[in-house]
């Protein structure tokens, strides 16, 4: 080639449209040998610039210049495409199913009955409430006498009671309700107290789908001066509503437990059908959920709280109950067969 | 105890709608259990005369009749009864009528022909299912068209089942249950007091009483009647009683229990010629004395109890309870003792509990009875009873006993203050209010100075001893609905405590780990002992019900096999398993520790408390209760050192302030050579390992089971609960491998200890990374590849130091261990 001779336009033009014609890196690198290599055109015509006279080498020089870096600016935006293209397809060769995942997955679940304690422990804690705990092998004392069960007290025959081969004839037993670690928190704290006390619990009766023999109850105390039945009601509207949801509502009638004073059963509207009435509230619209009243005077005296300064109300209730309401169980046997299949679910 | 409301208004003249009626007893703590509509039913069931029988003419078991209804328009009606025939008066459920069984009766094409109401059998009307041959026939001369409820003389009533607590034994008979109603909705109440005619000789020519026990028997009244002519009782007390679920068994038992209901008195009847001496007498049972009870029972008399006795000291009855049947009344029966006593609460509670024996009137004694109500109850049963023997004589007088003290030792006037009475209730009553509630309940008040009322308890409210129990009744009559709710606000900024903090950590660390939490019982069954080898000992339930469930488990391992076993059963084969719970040892056991040698436990869970095993308050002991944390592996690959992975895992997680040894050990239950005791030092917390195949055979489970059981107290004491950093290099770590012939009796975790006290701080991870066994020679060794991961404080490692530290591993392991380095 002559190296004098300079590019037309049109030879520029099929240059550049050739440069972006190259299809991989390779072919890009041959271009870039070809047409701004060592013996490439380009280069002859710089070379040649030298020998030229002095008053055109200025103008050709700039012109070559510019036809270089003409060429590059085409080589590197080609290069840029082309390393896209291949990034891209390399990326594309790597694609994977997220979803083949061999073998099974099994997490771990915690059993909703420790769940549903967790929960209401939580809506306590949230109260100002304090979480204490007893022994399940009681002594008589805590269970019942403490409690304004004298011995011989008839509501003692409606607490079928495991008795435990230890110490002196029915000295010892299973807890049959939380109300123990009542006695327990008030004989080691002075008031205020605002405690509940989970738990285990034990009675001698046949399970069925609504009674298990042994079962876990939650339980409440306050203790604090001027403390009132309003205060009372207004504590179990509010964790029912913190544990059931808006819109569940409670409501007391009177009961009869022998360490509270006045006792009261305690409802909650049915959270199937809302209150409307079903089949689980028997068309009533509530669902009974536990007991509580305003502590004994009696209590008090034997746990050394003077009744006259201080006042309290304690409740009660199971939290199989609760979780059988909340989850739909029918039937509260399942709870302790550890099927892994019913375990799964929660 | 169920309640006909017809009886009710006997005392107060309730009309209420029966569902409003529901919502009244509820409000006052009488819970209603159950509402049974009596005569309901029968609307629109009418006598129907049959006129005509046909065949279907498209259906062979049913026939077509016609039917005069009293309408004076004949019906076609359908009926497949084979009895069906011209002429009979049978019951017709007209359209539109729902039977008892809940049918509502439509006009329908039966095949064809139309078939316009439903001739009725006994059995579709609710009336005596096991007789029900066909349609009921009813007499020819029953009027045409009556309603069929007004034929069979059967009254409309409503019984309400409820359920009476034990501190309202006035509310254990009809008139105080009326009270009660009465009161809160502000009716007149009125409870009569019938005169008595006595027209027999003086009482006392005729019978006698000894109370020896006046402790048990504060009380005891006799009347005595002549002439008696024993028959059925008449109609309206037969029925009574039949609704409120007794049955009637002759006049005289009959009047015994109506009174009984309605009063809340129980009474006994005694044949006086079957009463030696006709005397009557209470004592306490000596030992072996026995009676044979009105059921034809023979019973022991539990000594001590409270025995109602004849003139010759002989047992004739168990005060309270239940009468004896060798006085009982009979048809030939003319001389009758009537009994009305007070007896004490305990004893008859004892008798009761022992021979578990409840009656209606133990019940009643238990709960304590009207006070004052004995003669009225007497007078009652006198009345009731003329109506069907009213040629009787009633002896003049009545025997009447009591005791100096009177009892119960309820004070009979109590002060109520008013501001206690709205401290506790939280409310703004005047003294006013307060009596306004009382007085229609029996109390009566008198206002005196500061707003303290003076309040004296009726004799049938035994149970308002105290100034607290009369608040009850205020608030019962207000209404518990109606006290203003507030909600009380705790000083405390509330937290769990830093144990049931680390218990849920570990609970939620090990559902995190793939663990799944269960729950067992905590009742095991000798067979469980046995089949798992538990040598500790175990505490004994004194009543169990069940031999399943009569003991105390003291280890959580029978219960995880039980879930284990019910899963694989099922064909559920991977499991893993954790519970939290407690178990249970007797006082002052020692639990082995190590190779058969015992240790006192040195952890007592203290923080559930003491108990008293003397019930005397003397003292108190620690109790022997521990909380367990028992994890459970099974499936696949499974074996002893997955759940020793899962160990590892759980406690790297948790931080324990000292890395804890796994010591072999042989324990019952347990593989012999795959078995370790969770040790710090001198501390056993627990043990480790897969259970003896024979173990699992025994609970139907042919896999392995890995299983590690420990005193969760004793580990979260290990658990380094506020963590102080440790400063960390500014330098490169760099790695290196090393792997020792090690003897086999030489544990990997002792090499790894030896490794880590050697590098101390040079050494930020060791791993085992390889376990080499020879399996073609019985080598003695096998070989332990760790890799280490090392670093300095001070730069970064040059070779020469690498080279140092390496030396120190290598001089280390083969010195203590006997190791050799591998080639």
């Amino acid at each position: 080639m002559d190296e004098t001779v300079e590019l037309t336009d049109d030879d520029i033009a099929g240059i550049i449209a050739d440069i972006h014609a190259a299809r991989t890196l390779d072919e890009l690198a041959d271009r870039e040998r070809r047409y701004t290599g060592k013996d490439s055109h380009v280069t002859a015509m710089q070379r040649a610039i030298g020998s030229l006279p002095p008053d055109q080498r200025k103008n050709a020089g700039a012109r070559v210049n510019a036809l270089r870096s003409q060429l590059t600016d085409a080589f590197s935006t080609r290069r840029e495409v082309l390393a896209r293209h291949e990034r891209s397809a390399q990326l594309e060769a790597e694609r994977m199913d997220l979803t083949e995942i061999v073998g099974s997955v099994r997490s771990g679940h915690a059993h909703v009955v420790a769940q549903t304690r967790e929960q209401l422990e939580d809506v306590f804690l949230g109260m100002g409430f304090t979480i204490a705990e007893g022994p399940e092998l009681e002594d008589d004392w805590h269970n019942f006498e403490a409690l304004n069960f004298p011995p011989g007290h008839p509501a003692r025959s409606s607490w079928d009671t495991f008795h435990v081969a230890l110490g002196d004839e029915q000295s010892t037993l299973m807890r049959t309700h939380t109300s123990p670690v009542q006695v327990r928190v008030m004989e080691s704290r002075r008031p205020p107290i605002y405690s509940v006390m989970p738990g285990q619990c034990y009675r001698r009766e046949t399970p069925d789908a609504r009674h298990l023999a042994v079962f876990n109850q939650i339980e409440g105390l306050v203790i604090d001066r001027n403390i009132t039945f309003g205060d009372l009601a207004g504590c179990i509207d509010t964790f029912t509503q913190a544990y059931f949801g808006e819109g569940i509502v409670s409501r007391l009638r009177p009961a009869f437990f022998p360490f509270t004073e006045p006792s009261a059963e305690f409802e909650v509207t049915c959270i199937f059908c809302t209150g409307d009435g079903c089949r689980t509230c028997s068309h009533t619209g509530w669902i009974e959920l536990g007991g509580c009243g305003m502590v004994d005077p009696n209590v008090l005296n034997a746990s050394g709280i003077d009744p006259e300064e201080y006042s309290g109300f304690a409740f009660g209730f199971g939290i199989e109950r609760c979780a059988q309401l909340k989850h739909g169980l029918s039937d509260a046997r399942i709870l302790l067969d550890n099927d892994i299949r019913f375990l799964r679910q929660f | 105890m169920r309640v006909p409301v017809s009886w009710l208004r006997d005392f107060t003249p309730i009309d209420l709608p029966t569902n409003e009626l529901v919502d009244v007893c509820n409000s006052l703590g009488l819970v209603v259990e159950g509402v049974e509509q009596i005569g309901g039913g029968f609307d629109g069931v009418v006598v129907g005369h049959v006129l005509d029988v046909r065949p279907h003419p498209n259906a062979d078991r049913v026939r077509l009749s016609t039917v005069d209804i009293g309408t004076g328009e004949p019906q076609q009606i359908a009926c497949g009864a084979a009895n069906l025939a011209v002429g009979q008066h049978v019951p017709v459920a007209t359209l539109g009528t729902t039977l008892p069984g809940g049918m509502t009766i439509e006009r329908r094409k039966l095949r064809g022909e139309w078939s316009n109401g439903m001739i009725c059998s006994e059995d579709e009307l609710g009336m005596a299912p096991d007789r029900a041959e066909g349609i009921m026939v009813l007499p020819e001369e029953t009027e045409i068209g009556k309603p069929f409820a007004e034929v069979m003389g059967i009254e409309q009533d409503v019984v309400l089942d409820l359920e009476i607590e034990t501190n309202r034994p006035d509310a254990m008979c009809i008139a105080g249950i009326a009270r009660d109603i009465a009161a809160t909705l502000g009716l007149p109440f009125h409870i009569p007091d019938p005169m008595v005619e006595e027209n027999g000789p003086r009482v006392g020519d005729l019978a006698s009483l000894r109370i020896e026990r006046p402790d048990l028997c504060p009380r005891f009244t006799l009347r005595v009647l002549q002439d008696v002519r024993v028959g059925p009782s008449p109609d309206f007390i037969a029925r009574r009683l039949t609704l409120a679920g007794m049955r009637p068994i002759n006049n005289v038992v009959d009047a015994s229990n109506y009174v009984m209901l309605e009063l809340g008195l129980p009474s006994h009847p005694y044949d006086r010629s079957r009463v030696a001496r006709s005397q009557l007498g209470v004592r306490g049972a000596r030992a072996g004395e026995t009676i044979v009870t009105l059921d034809d029972q023979t019973r022991p008399v539990p000594q001590g109890a409270c025995a109602i006795i004849d003139g010759n000291d002989a047992i004739i009855g168990l005060a309270g309870v239940m009468g004896g049947a060798s006085s009982d009344i009979t048809e030939s029966t003319s001389e009758v003792l009537i009994e009305i006593a007070q007896f004490d609460p305990y004893s008859i509670n004892y008798t009761s509990r022992v021979l578990a024996l409840r009656t209606d009137a133990s019940a009643r004694f238990e709960r304590r009875i009207d006070r004052d109500g004995h003669l009225r109850a007497q007078n009652r049963l006198v009345e009731l009873l003329r109506l069907s023997s009213p040629d009787l004589r009633c002896a003049e007088g009545t025997l009447d006993e009591q005791a100096d003290e009177p009892w119960p030792s309820s004070r009979e006037q109590l002060t109520v203050r008013t501001t206690r009475v709205n401290e506790i209730l939280g409310t703004t009553f005047s003294p006013e209010a307060i009596c306004d509630y009382l007085e229609p309940m029996g109390f009566v008040t008198s206002i005196h100075t500061e707003g303290e009322i003076a309040v004296t308890v009726p004799s049938f409210r035994p149970d308002c001893e105290r100034e607290i129990d009369v608040i009850e009744e205020i608030a019962r009559m207000h209404g518990y609905e109606r006290i203003a709710r507030r909600v009380p606000t705790s000083p405390f900024a509330a937290r769990l405590t830093p144990h049931q903090q680390l218990r849920r950590r570990v609970r939620h660390r090990l559902v995190g780990q793939g663990f799944t939490e269960a729950w067992t019982t905590s009742l095991l069954g000798p067979d469980d002992v046995e089949k798992v080898g538990i040598t500790d000992p175990v505490i004994e339930l004194a009543n169990p019900v069940t031999r399943e469930e009569s003991l105390l488990r003291n280890t959580m391992l029978p219960g995880m096999l039980r879930a284990v076993s019910y899963n694989t059963a099922r064909q559920q084969l991977d499991l893993s398993f954790f519970e939290v719970g407690r178990v249970f040892f007797p006082p002052e056991t020692e639990r082995v520790v190590g190779d058969g040698g015992t240790a006192p436990r040195a952890y007592p869970y203290t923080e559930v408390g003491a108990i008293d095993l003397h019930g005397d308050h003397a003292g108190t002991r620690p109790s022997d209760e521990f909380e367990h944390l028992a994890m459970c592996q099974t499936g696949g690959d499974v074996d002893a050192q997955s759940i020793v992975r899962s160990w590892r895992e759980l406690t790297e997680g948790l931080r324990l302030v000292r890395r804890l040894d796994l010591v072999p050990v042989s324990r019952p239950g347990f593989h012999p050579s795959r078995c370790a005791e969770v040790r710090d030092g001198a501390v056993a917390l627990g043990v480790i390992g897969e259970v003896d195949p024979a173990v699992c055979a025994a609970f139907h489970i042919n896999q392995r089971v890995a299983y590690l059981e420990v005193d969760l107290r004793v580990l979260l004491a290990h658990v380094d609960v506020v963590p102080q950093m440790s400063p960390i290099t500014k330098y490169p770590s760099a790695e290196f491998d090393l792997a020792f012939l090690v003897p086999n009796a030489v544990r990997a975790d002792e090499v790894e200890a030896t490794l880590r006290d050697a590098l101390k701080t040079n050494l930020e991870e060791v791993t085992l990374f390889d376990v080499y066994r020879d399996e073609r020679s019985s080598s003695e060794v096998r070989s332990l590849a760790y890799r280490l991961k090392v670093s300095s404080l001070a730069g970064t490692l040059s070779d020469a130091e690498m080279a140092e530290i390496r030396t120190r591993a290598i001089e280390a392991v083969t010195t203590a261990h006997g190791a050799s380095l591998r080639g």
